[in-house]
């Protein structure tokens, strides 16, 4: 009993940790995003390597916490519904990774009025994440409050959307831009914009599994 | 020949643990919060304990088979109970063994001619009723408290998983052992005056005497029944009849004891009468009856929507048909076992309305005078009797029933070699055990003179006014009473 007992401890602290990672991981992406557009490049490459770090990090945490609960046939109603937010969970801190890794290898060229609105972009994919996050934790130890961090995601993608719908309108309407430019605005208008559209597909199966956790 | 006999406790034993472990376990194993062998493992170790530990109280009583009075005949109820329940958990059917035993012997009064306490039959009906409104009533009650408590504090799902899972064992594990305990005086009680073992030291650490070495070996019998049988009705109970979740089969075994507790434990009824507080009416009650009940409870509760009506149709058709079936199959096997094999599955009673008996009963204020017609006639068949009585006598059911429990001829001598040999100096009280001493040496032809005898003796054999408070005390009398009509009846010749 005291063994089953500490493998419960052990995984809700794991479970934590993993969430801390993901919403670390949303918060270091915009600062790395705001690195890029000040041009402040040894800051951008500190948080390039913290983002990679966490994203392992966190897959290897996911493998252990799924591993475990497997293991000791824990939650046996809500074990494929666990393991299925903690995978598209880790879609979110893989697509801030990835995007971050983009800004790196391609060096977009960012035309000054553009910057602002980058950093704000990603400021809102970035508060998807987060509300995504507190959700999530709210799924496993406060199910009633669900509902209040959903409705933050859905309204933070939309926000998302519509600001970068507009970099892109921007973009191709500057008639002083090369045509390779544009799409690459375009481009990376789209990659931070990913980031609020995987919270909300983990949004989307939190607001089933959440109908599904009641006795 | 008894190791033959015994098969068929054994055989019972089996099946009562391939049925009735769902009723701890079906709703734990059919949620996926323990694993079947792991609610078999503790099931078995429970089931154990309670039967050798907690079965010990049981000794005095034989068990419902008790009523059988010759060995082959309760080698055939056993077996009929069994054959009965073995095919209701072929068919995944939770039925109650109870009920199979009380229509076996049903099966066996009619054959043998014995008047039936119109008591059982009543009793049975009124289980499947009774029982599972209670239970359902219960598990809905807790539904709510449940979902009302956990809206209110938040519990990590890890955790409450961590809570569920204690909880299913502690109740599981307490469940096994009041099976074991409540039920091996049906399986292997009939036996206990007639094997042949030796007391055995444990190590050194406790001995088990020779009813308690039976009961393990019967318990051994209900744990086979476990590990080998018992999935199909487990999954009956925790998953065909409603999907639950783990939180709803922890409040199923929850509402399942607590209606077993509150209104079959005359240890309760005896605390709160004993606190002056109003007692809670005692009503039969079987767990497979009260689990189905809890299971349907949870399901109206969360509105109705996804009970299989077609699976509780066949369980209840089940519990009609066990009784039934379990008494048809009596029956036949007695007549078979009788004419074919030719043993004596049944001793001859004897009837007698003598002198004493038309005084005893004008003192117990029936009218007597239509009995005088039957005076000094012996009858051997207590039906045929009974009809007779009430026809020519013109008495009701319940007066006729009387009149054959006073003419029943049972010859008694008080042997003083079993007084110190059979009489539980534990149980008795040392007033009580004097004034059988007195009567050493004593005839008696009917069980109710031994009862006057004794009175006559001593207050502490007489009953005390019919009272709430004193309904467990003469419970007692004639408990011992009965215990005393059993060792003292003068065996005849083919049971030596």
């Amino acid at each position: 009993m005291a063994i089953m007992f500490r493998t419960t401890k052990a995984l809700e602290s794991e479970i934590d940790e993993y969430l801390d990672d993901v919403s670390q991981g949303a918060l270091v992406f915009v600062q790395g995003v705001k690195n890029y557009m000040n041009e402040n490049k040894s800051s951008f490459e500190t948080h390039l390597k913290t983002i990679d770090k966490l994203e392992g990090k966190a897959d290897s945490l996911r493998r252990k916490i799924e591993n475990d609960l497997y293991l000791h046939s824990l939650i046996p109603e809500h074990r494929g519904d666990v393991l299925g937010l903690l995978e598209s969970m880790d879609d979110v801190i893989d697509t801030a990774k990835v995007t971050l890794n983009q800004f790196d290898v391609e060096r977009p060229y960012i035309p000054e009025q553009f910057k602002n609105r980058f950093v704000e972009l990603a400021e809102t994919t970035s508060k998807a994440a987060e509300a995504v996050v507190l959700a999530t934790r709210a799924f496993f130890k406060e199910v009633k409050l669900v509902k209040d961090h959903l409705h933050k995601v859905y309204f933070y993608e939309q926000e998302a959307d519509k600001q970068s719908d507009q970099i892109k309108r921007d973009a191709f309407a500057l008639e002083e831009l090369e045509l390779c430019q544009k799409f690459h605005l375009r481009y990376f208008a789209l990659h931070i914009d990913t980031l609020a559209d995987m919270a909300e597909s983990v949004a989307d199966r939190l607001s089933i599994y959440t109908i599904k956790r009641t006795i | 020949m008894i190791f033959i006999f015994l098969t068929s406790g054994l055989f019972l034993g089996w099946s009562l643990g391939a049925n009735d472990a769902a009723n701890v376990f079906g709703t734990a194993v059919g949620t996926r919060m323990i694993r079947f062998k792991t609610a078999a493992i503790i099931a078995s170790i429970f089931v154990v304990i309670g039967a050798v530990v907690g079965g010990a109280g049981a000794t005095h009583t034989l068990g419902k088979l008790g009523a059988v009075n010759a060995i082959a005949g309760s080698f055939i109820v056993a077996f009929a109970a069994a054959f009965t329940v073995a095919w209701m958990t072929r068919l995944r059917l939770p039925v109650s063994t109870s009920q199979a035993i009380v229509g076996a012997i049903i099966g066996w009064n009619m054959f043998s001619g014995s008047v039936t306490d119109t008591g059982s039959l009543t009793k049975i009906v009124s289980t499947w009723v009774l029982c599972p409104v209670l239970a359902a009533a219960f598990a809905m009650l807790l539904f709510f408290a449940f979902r009302g408590a956990l809206d209110r504090i938040n519990v990590h799902l890890l955790k409450m998983d961590f809570y569920t899972r204690i909880g299913l064992v502690l109740v599981g594990a307490f469940g096994a052992y009041s099976l074991g305990a409540n039920n091996i005086a049906n399986v292997m009680g009939v036996f206990v005056p007639v094997v042949p073992f030796e007391p055995i030291s444990v190590y050194g650490l406790f001995t088990l005497n020779s009813a308690q070495i039976l009961f393990f070996i019967g318990s051994l019998a209900i744990g086979l029944g476990i590990f080998t049988y018992s999935y199909k009705v487990m999954d009956t109970v925790g998953g065909g009849l409603l999907k639950l979740s783990p939180v709803a089969a922890l409040i199923v075994v929850l509402s399942e004891s607590l209606v077993l507790f509150l209104f079959s434990s005359e240890g309760l009824e005896a605390w709160l009468i004993g606190h002056g507080l109003p007692s809670i009416p005692l009503v039969p009650v079987s767990s497979s009856q009260a689990v189905v009940g809890a299971v349907i409870g949870i399901g109206l509760a969360k509105g109705g929507r996804g009970i299989r009506f077609g699976v509780l149709g066949e369980i209840a058709a089940g519990w009609v048909s066990t009784p039934i079936a379990a008494g048809i199959l009596t029956f036949v096997s007695l007549f078979i076992f009788q004419n074919v094999f030719n043993q004596q599955v049944s001793k001859k009673v004897e009837y007698c309305i003598s002198e004493p008996v038309i005084e005893h009963l004008q003192d117990e204020q029936l009218p007597v005078e239509n009995l005088r017609q039957f005076k000094d006639v012996v009858y051997t068949n207590s039906i045929h009797f009974s009809s007779i009585i009430e026809k020519d006598a013109q008495l009701n059911t319940r007066q006729a029933y009387q009149v054959i429990e006073a003419s029943r001829v049972t010859p008694m001598y008080i042997d003083e070699g079993l007084i110190s040999t059979e009489v539980d100096t534990h149980w008795f009280s040392p007033g009580q055990v004097q004034a059988l001493r007195q009567l050493v040496s004593k005839k008696f032809k009917y069980h109710w003179q031994l009862e006057q005898a004794l009175q006559a003796q001593t207050d502490e054999w007489k009953q005390k006014p019919k009272t709430k408070e004193n309904k467990l005390f003469n419970k007692n009398i004639e408990k011992k009473l009965n215990q005393l009509y059993r060792i003292f009846t003068v065996k005849t010749q083919e049971e030596h």
